[in-house]
């Protein structure tokens, strides 16, 4: 049986204090704005395969805060030669957390890699990743959130094997410059 | 990698010092590249400058998702590119027109001047026009006294006024490739 998403996206951002969360297009987007808007989250809603590469321009650029990535199997599977420069790059302050319902949910459920048994986990291991794992059960989740506000050696990946299906959607704002801002602000940075 | 680079190009990069300087005074702080014989040497500065973050790449588009990051966390962000990796970079630059995230993307030109090597022409051709049609906005330089000048007005167009800027540098000012 594997996890709700939804139930634990929201586990996982629970209590999340000062963490920095960029979230991919798709579901991942919606699991996050479901488990609680903020204006600490970066929701992306294009630019597939971008989601842990824009966790590491702002690991790297704010090393004093824990940034999370969160996205699902496709989005990431898109950037898998990010994985490759986030393990040389080795930010300590950043994680990923791969939402892995082994398929393309958004455009009608298509098995992805990992369905067919590509193991992102391994993959990042193989990156240099500090840190790796996979969880399928809630005490693992509750486990993980614990571990991503922990100080780390490198680079973080972990994947949630969730049910393959859409719930309902939960809409954040489209407008990528209201988006921009808003996080930037946040950060006590100037707007334009 | 970059000596063995530089020993494939006939002429030296006097004007990579002065381009770091610009870069660094407009206030850039991190930067990210999949080589290129023609920033061969600014790479190697830029690597060396320990006030600055460097990532190498293994596509060109990760560096504009890590620009998007950096300045998300307040920090400006430089892309070191040849013009074949714009291609690899369409999709990606719609995070940075429809955000408005300043970007500076240097382009060095291959497949346009003295080109040996076919392959690289068909790129080449493409990349003003496909930059001009994703919303980037393209500089030409031909002399490295232009490149100088209008690198620094092009980071502060990215910077300042949150544009998307490639400064294209000519493979005839670049020199030509030996073989």
């Amino acid at each position: 049986m594997a996890l709700d998403r939804r139930t634990a996206v929201a586990a996982l951002l629970r209590d999340r204090g000062g963490l920095l969360v960029v979230s991919g297009l798709g579901s991942p987007t919606y699991d996050v704005h479901a488990a609680g808007d903020s204006d600490a989250n970066f929701y992306l809603w294009g630019a597939m395969g971008s989601a842990a590469l824009i966790g590491l321009g702002l690991a790297q650029a704010r090393p004093d805060r824990n940034v999370l990535a969160i996205t699902g199997d496709g989005e990431q599977l898109m950037g898998l030669g990010g994985l490759a420069t986030i393990g040389v790059a080795r930010p300590r302050n950043l994680s990923i957390v791969v939402v892995d319902n082994g398929h393309f949910g958004e455009t009608g459920m298509q098995r992805s890699h990992t369905g067919c048994g590509l193991d992102l986990a391994a993959v990042a291991s193989a990156c240099g990743f500090a840190e790796t794992g996979v969880a399928a059960d809630m005490a693992a989740v509750d486990a993980l959130r614990g571990t991503l506000h922990r100080p780390a050696e490198g680079p973080r990946l972990f994947v949630l094997k969730v049910e393959a299906e859409n719930p309902p959607r939960s809409l954040p704002p489209r407008d990528a410059v209201f988006l921009k801002n808003r996080f930037r602000a946040h950060l006590g940075l100037p707007v334009t | 990698m970059p000596a063995a680079a530089d020993a494939k190009t006939d002429l030296a990069q006097p004007w990579a010092s002065d381009v770091h300087r610009v870069l660094k005074s407009a206030g850039v702080t991190h930067m990210s590249y999949v080589p290129d014989a023609g920033h061969a040497s600014l790479i190697d500065l830029f690597a060396a400058d320990p006030d600055v973050v460097s990532n190498v790449l293994t596509s060109e588009q990760e560096g504009i998702a890590i620009a998007a990051g950096a300045w998300l966390g307040g920090k400006r962000s430089v892309l070191l590119l040849q013009s074949s990796g714009v291609g690899n970079c369409i999709n990606m630059l719609s995070l940075m027109t429809i955000a408005r995230f300043p970007l500076l993307m240097l382009v060095t030109m291959r497949g346009e001047w003295a080109e040996f090597n076919p392959w690289q022409v068909p790129m080449g051709r493409a990349t003003e026009p496909a930059l001009d049609a994703i919303g980037v906005r393209t500089f030409r330089t031909d002399t490295a006294e232009d490149l100088v000048e209008v690198a620094g007005s092009a980071a502060a167009l990215a910077y300042e006024a949150d544009q998307q800027i490639a400064l294209l540098i000519s493979q005839r000012m670049l020199g030509k490739k030996i073989w």
